[in-house]
């Protein structure tokens, strides 16, 4: 166990020396980015904003029914098959009742993985729908994979947008990631205060115009909508829309220089233009209504056609909340509403004295474990301890070439390894202590000392290590940071036990070895 | 090497951690834990003052204008460092920000708020769900790492020893009703952790003793190696205690109530090394043949 070949010594020297690098490297500044590698710090560290939105997917798979619906409408007539008492059922399925003769047909149908009524996803092996009948009465509802291709689907596109709408507020390095089928998790590094993004994060930004409609009473074809501003009393819109915010292709705030207003001001592609003139011909005089996310932002008269395809929107803004609405209409909508369901947000302030406090009990606790091994173990105290240091440049050295992130229970991570490293080598030296007793040549104690000792050192670092695993796997954010380095610290101190100390104990004793050797 | 006659007293420390067990599960099903904000759900502020007018009892008086239901309010570490807490239902996107508002109107803006923290109804039903899963999922793979690694005289003792540490540990936090959020599951799978590393060092000298001391009945054999691997326990329980009081007393607010249940953990899963698991091996009547079965 104590020989050490020249060849052996000069890889553990290349190895220490490779991860002392990287370790200096987190207080340097080197222009090559691969040598120049930083530990990241965590949020509770550096300060900053972590979100968790979920998405609402209920409208989308209502709407997801509906085009159902008058897809099978127009499907089955072509068809010349006759189908009634079409309606949306439950909350995932659709009703349809058919002529007994057509049973066999429209199941044959359904089944069918070239017809486009009921997609047939290859990926999941399943179709869109699940189809059940009552004798003439079918019911098709959403089976599992085709709620999770919606969702899906949905999530793709609610992080684009999520994704456009935080670029476009420019912070610094946004971390945006999916989380199962229909979560959207953002870290938000440095911002102290989340409130203008979520804002802009909770709104879907679905933007229509509609006719005002000339009625005081509930009619058929309106909705009653209330104003943004509250400034006037809820009036009754059209269904029927004019324009929508696809059509749009950009917005910006600016200041009407007529009337010192803070205005968005918009351009719709050609579709847009053409429809936003033909209603605007046809209704000079008429109101309209600017409505986002079903409240009215404005409802201006017609005073003449617009055919240019551009316009403006007024309401009474701030330049602040010009700049925000322009923003959400740039981005476009998302699919469905989306909830914050968990924020931690974090200061600069408190990240700091968080760091300051962790490195603080670092240093102590480190001092205090190599006090106390000197004053045990003397030389061998010594060994311990300078084997303790090279580990805290291995463990460090790792997490920056890994470019882990630390987090404050991360640092805990590193103080508890600290404490625990010197375990091994005091498992070592017991041992030897033992061995020394009835074996007369030291050499030989020395060495089975280390040998003696090897289980009871892998078990004992394998129960932590299973922890530290379990913990990476089922912990979540900070925790996580203090599973790595409480993990990646267990194989560090192995290492740093049987490379370093054992390469040091072995070059002591051959230089003592015509003395007594006390440990 | 010392020589303790530990195993007068195993019949003792039996008696008091089955009594001290007992009352854990008394006060878990009677008292509970106080849970966090991460597995209760609801909103955590930490504040800082600047303005040395305010004070706890001027935060309490505005806040309980704020219609957000119980709030509860303490000193956090420093004098003018306060936490807030309540569980406010329901989604309101400009919480914090009709907070702040109202905090301006009633005590002025020489305050910071240095975090927010907001975990919904959903998320902290997983979050504690996670986190017991965590748990018995560490406690199985103990459990099938020392099943595979000793004989299941062995793992019975060390699973014991286990259980003990963690429940005792739970039943202190019951009992004075400290916090139990994320970073205590974290605790308790380190504990959990080095519980197990304590033990598992014992009872690898108690098997390489049986094979060594054939005569040797197992009564005073567990004795024996608890003494052989006493000066190894204590050095490694002193050093590690020795990093977790520096974080307890120096690493920040944040990390007390993780180093606490730490420093809990280390203790009982000291004590529980020699004390629990050993007695098991002797009532399990744990002989040289026990061992020599499974290597044949």
């Amino acid at each position: 166990m104590l020989y050490f070949s020249k060849l052996r010594i000069f890889t553990i020297l290349i190895a220490s020396l490779f991860f002392l690098f990287f370790t200096l490297s987190n207080f340097t500044k080197l222009d090559d980015s691969f040598f120049n590698k930083k530990i990241n710090l965590g949020l509770d560290l550096q300060g900053g904003s972590y979100l968790l939105l979920e998405i609402d997917n209920e409208p989308i798979i209502t709407k997801e029914l509906q085009n159902k619906i008058t897809f099978l409408k127009t499907y089955f007539k072509d068809k010349n098959i006759n189908i009634f008492n079409l309606k949306i059922y439950n909350q995932n399925s659709i009703r349809f009742e058919t002529d007994e003769t057509n049973v066999e047909l429209i199941k044959d149908i359904f089944f069918d993985k070239e017809e486009p009524v009921n997609p047939f996803y290859e990926k999941y092996k399943s179709h869109q729908f699940d189809l059940e009948n009552q004798n003439n009465i079918f019911t098709i509802t959403l089976s599992k994979y085709g709620i999770i291709e919606l969702k899906n689907s949905s999530l793709d596109q609610a992080i684009e947008i999520v994704r456009r709408r935080i670029d476009e507020v420019g912070t610094n390095e946004p971390n945006i990631l999916k989380r199962g089928n229909d979560r959207i998790l953002v870290e938000l590094p440095g911002l102290d205060d989340p409130m203008r993004i979520k804002n802009l994060l909770g709104k879907t930004a679905n933007l229509t115009f509609r006719f005002v409609s000339k009625s005081t009473e509930a009619e058929f074809g309106t909705d009653l909508m209330e104003f943004e501003d509250g400034s006037e009393s809820p009036v009754y819109i059209n269904k029927r829309i004019i324009l929508s915010g696809e059509n749009l292709l950009d917005a910006q705030p600016r200041v009407d220089s007529q009337t010192n207003e803070t205005v968005v001001t918009f351009s719709l592609d050609r579709v847009g233009a053409k429809r936003f003139g033909k209603a605007t011909i046809s209704g000079v005089g008429k109101r309209f209504a600017i409505i986002l996310d079903d409240k009215i932002i404005s409802a201006p008269v017609i005073q003449e056609a617009i055919v240019d395809g551009s316009g403006q929107i007024t309401g009474g803004f701030t330049f602040q909340s010009a700049t925000d609405l322009a923003l959400l209409l740039r981005s476009g909508a998302l699919p469905a509403p989306m909830n914050i369901i968990e924020e931690r947000t974090v200061g600069p302030g408190l990240g700091k004295d968080s760091i300051k406090a962790g490195v603080l009990a670092l240093i102590i606790g480190f001092s205090l474990v190599i006090a106390f091994m000197i004053f045990k173990y003397k030389i061998f105290g010594l060994i311990a301890n300078t084997a303790l240091i090279f580990n805290l440049f291995f463990l460090v050295g790792i997490l920056t070439l890994f470019e882990a992130t630390l987090t404050l229970p991360g640092i805990a991570g590193i103080i508890l390894t600290v404490g625990m490293a010197v375990d091994a080598n005091v498992l070592i030296f017991e041992r030897i202590k033992e061995e020394k007793a009835h074996e007369k040549n030291q050499l030989i104690a020395f060495d089975s000392g280390y040998t003696k000792s090897r289980t009871a050192i892998l078990d004992a670092n394998i129960t932590t290590f299973i922890a530290a695993i379990i913990l990476f796997f089922l912990g979540s954010g900070p925790i996580k940071g203090f599973s790595i380095t409480l993990g990646v610290g267990i194989l560090t101190t192995l290492f740093s036990v049987y490379f370093i100390a054992r390469l040091l104990t072995s070059l002591y004793i051959v230089r003592n070895k015509d003395k007594e050797i006390k440990i | 090497m010392k020589n303790i006659q530990f195993n007068k007293y195993y019949k003792l420390f039996t008696l008091i951690s089955s009594g001290l067990a007992i009352i854990s599960i008394l006060l878990l099903i009677f008292k509970g834990l106080n849970f966090g904000i991460d597995f209760k759900g609801g909103t955590l502020i930490e504040l800082r003052a600047i303005d040395k007018q305010i004070n706890i009892s001027s935060l309490r008086s505005s806040f309980s204008k704020m219609n957000l239901g119980d709030v509860a309010i303490k000193n956090f570490g420093e004098d003018y460092d306060f936490l807030i807490k309540f569980e406010k239902k329901g989604p309101e996107k400009d919480l914090i920000q009709n907070i702040k508002k109202d905090l301006n109107a009633s005590i002025g803006s020489g305050y910071e708020i240095r975090r927010v923290e907001n975990v919904g109804p959903k998320v902290s039903a997983e979050l504690l769900k996670g986190g017991l899963i965590a748990i018995a999922v560490s406690l199985g793979a103990m459990l099938f790492y020392i099943w595979i690694r000793f004989e299941w005289q062995f793992s019975i003792g060390a699973i014991l020893a286990l259980f003990h540490d963690v429940l005792i540990t739970m039943g202190i936090f019951s009992l004075i009703g400290l916090e139990v959020n994320l970073s205590i599951v974290a605790a308790i799978l380190t504990i959990v952790g080095y519980s197990m590393n304590d033990t598992v060092v014992i009872f690898d000298r108690v098997r390489e003793n049986l094979k060594k001391h054939i005569d040797l009945k197992i009564f005073d054999l567990t004795n024996l190696s608890i003494n052989e691997t006493l000066s190894r326990t204590i050095i490694t329980s002193v050093t590690t205690l020795l990093a977790l009081l520096s974080i307890f007393l120096f690493g920040g607010e944040i990390l007390k109530g993780f180093s606490f249940a730490m420093i809990l953990g280390v203790i009982l899963g000291t004590y529980s090394s020699i004390f629990i698991a050993n007695p098991i091996l002797v009532n399990l009547k744990v002989n040289y043949k026990t061992i020599v079965k499974e290597e044949n």
